[in-house]
């Protein structure tokens, strides 16, 4: 158990460290929406979905959505560490003449592994939902993750998305929110009254557990406990740290933009014990 | 129409087993006959199309063909931005039907009244726009466009349309069909408007004037083949929608036309004027204001072509 959970940890610094390298190459920015999300994609890509890297279309996956699609890069490293495609084709990627790998994911069937071209927020859940019922009606019992960002919440469609899972029960379907409590310019809390986000999920219809979103056995087991027995679709609050994983990077806004310098990127793997 | 479109897409239902229907809770009882034969094929989404249009994506892109319903600008205007990422960047095949398009709610009020929605869905790459005149031809693109695999957009009335097709005429989406003969000028129009074009016409033969008729019933793809042939032969053209004069069929056809190298016939634009309706009454009072009746049409059609 315990290796288990150290080898998923190793993994997420090694995602960290390549998402800020690539972040410095190729001027990649929302760095901090990515870090505070790396230890729950790690637990997803490499501990819970029922996925193939080579079959990524059968019709049996579990589906991840990157509800929060400035998460991309993100989640292109998670992929390609878990084989969907190579680093090499991210890194020689040119971002400023027909690259894929842009800020936000392409369309499915662009890259795989991809299920939705998010980047405008509030898209993912309702999505997810359409997945999920089609799923139903064909009698799988395959499961949905959407990682939303705390910000995305103020979209008005997350909610509507919210209360029509509740009503349909669909128990396949599971929200985390990567709470790292910043949106763009502001603290999420004085922007729009966010809290108490675990009520507000469960007075929507869903169960919701809260958890530290950068403990790994934490992240884990909230994951694996689905569905829910009462057949509600379930909601994850998991509070996490902007920028999580480099001491100079953690819960500063400004790395919601800014890119690292070369001495940066340097010292942030030495934080992250990672030789790359 | 919208009787119609639910007894269609029930009979389809029974043999397509990928159809469902989402409706924005709306037509009430309407699809009582669809869930009754179509298995748990039937979501009522609520009052929240953003959301319904996002998961009838999801739906298209799991294999299901999703027929999104309700009021014509709860299902374009309300959710666009939903149409445009989920469904059309996703190449996701959902057909969005608007019921009580036009004026057919001008009792209502503006906010029930839909003269934009052809102008902003035709601005999305793969958007198809049927907009059916009457029931039978509601049937056909119904089931012609689950046949094709894109994003289509029909916009439809609310009920009691003539019949103005017959059943055995030739349809294909993209494809003009001419309703009536005439040499001197040629009226083109598509959806709920088309019995006005035809008492227009029937007016004009009366004046001695022979009046072609052309049911432009998609808007996107455009017949530009069908429109060239009518470019090159007739001198006056009038373009009538129970649509805004900005982006609809007018806007189309204009955008096309401006490009081509044959000298311009002299155009007609009949459609609702830049400015929200503020009275109450029926369509018909409401038509009349902006000039959408048969003896408006037929009288500045005359005139011009007499002058």
């Amino acid at each position: 158990m315990k290796n288990r959970i150290d080898t998923l940890e190793l993994t997420a610094q090694d995602i960290r460290a390549r998402i800020i390298e690539h972040s410095h190459l190729k001027r990649m920015p929302h760095l901090g929406s990515c870090l505070s999300s790396v230890d729950i994609l790690t637990a997803l890509y490499f501990d819970v979905l029922n996925i193939d890297p080579e079959s990524p279309s059968d019709k049996n996956r579990d589906r991840f959505i990157m509800s929060k699609g400035h998460g991309a890069p993100a989640l292109y490293q998670t992929l390609a560490k878990r084989g969907f495609y190579t680093f090499e084709q991210i890194s020689e990627s040119d971002n400023e003449a027909g690259s894929l790998f842009g800020e936000h994911p392409p369309p499915p069937g662009y890259l795989p592994g991809i299920e939705a071209a998010t980047g405008s927020l509030g898209h993912g859940l309702p999505m997810a939902i359409g997945m999920m019922l089609s799923c139903r009606l064909d009698g799988q019992t395959n499961k949905a993750y959407v990682l939303l960002g705390d910000g995305e919440c103020n979209e008005g469609s997350v909610w509507e998305a919210a209360m029509f899972a509740g009503a349909q029960n669909l128990g396949n379907l599971v929200v985390i929110i990567d709470y790292n409590k910043w949106q763009a310019t502001d603290r999420s809390e004085d922007v729009m009254a966010l809290a108490p986000l675990s009520d507000k999920w469960q007075a929507f219809g869903w169960a919701s557990h809260e958890i530290d979103g950068h403990n790994m056995s934490q992240i884990t087991q909230a994951l694996r406990n689905v569905p829910d027995k009462t057949g509600r679709p379930t909601a994850i609050i998991a509070h996490t740290i902007k920028g999580k994983g480099v001491s100079f990077m953690e819960d500063d806004n400004n790395w919601h933009y800014r890119i690292p310098t070369a001495d940066e990127v340097i010292a942030a793997k030495k934080e992250l014990k990672v030789a790359m | 129409m919208r009787n119609a479109f639910a007894d269609e897409i029930t009979n389809i239902s029974k043999e397509d087993s990928r159809v469902v229907v989402l409706s924005g809770d709306i037509g009430n009882r309407l699809f009582d006959n669809f869930k009754d034969v179509s298995n748990g094929r039937f979501f009522n989404c609520g009052i929240a199309e953003a959301n319904m249009m996002g998961v009838a994506a999801g739906m298209a892109l799991t294999g299901y063909r999703p027929v999104v319903y309700t009021i014509t600008p709860f299902v374009t205007a309300r959710c666009f931005e939903q149409i445009r990422v989920d469904v059309c960047y996703h190449e996701a095949p959902v057909i969005i039907v608007g019921t009580g398009s036009g004026l057919s709610y001008a009792n209502l009020g503006a906010t029930h009244h839909s003269l934009e929605d052809i102008a902003i869905l035709r601005t999305l790459p793969g958007m198809k726009i049927f907009c059916p005149c009457d029931a039978t031809e509601m049937r056909k693109g119904l089931r012609a466009a689950l046949k094709q695999n894109n994003p289509l957009y029909m916009r439809i009335g609310k009920k009691g349309e003539p019949d103005l097709t017959g059943e055995f005429d030739e349809f294909v989406i993209g494809q003009a069909n001419t309703l009536r003969l005439g040499n001197d000028v040629c009226l083109i129009g598509s959806g709920t408007i088309m019995p006005v074009i035809m008492e227009a016409a029937e007016k004009l033969n009366e004046q001695g004037i022979s009046a072609r008729i052309v049911n432009m019933h998609t808007v996107k793809p455009l017949d530009t083949k069908t429109l060239s042939e009518l470019a090159s032969q007739y001198e006056l053209i009038a373009i009538i929608e129970e649509h805004g004069r900005i982006g609809g069929l007018y806007g189309a056809i204009s955008e096309w036309l401006a490009s081509q190298r044959v000298r311009p016939p002299h155009i007609l634009s009949f459609g609702t004027d830049d400015e929200f309706m503020h009275e109450i009454g029926s369509q018909n009072f409401a038509r009349n204001i902006f000039g959408l009746t048969s003896d408006n049409i037929a009288q500045s059609v005359s005139t011009t072509f007499k002058s």
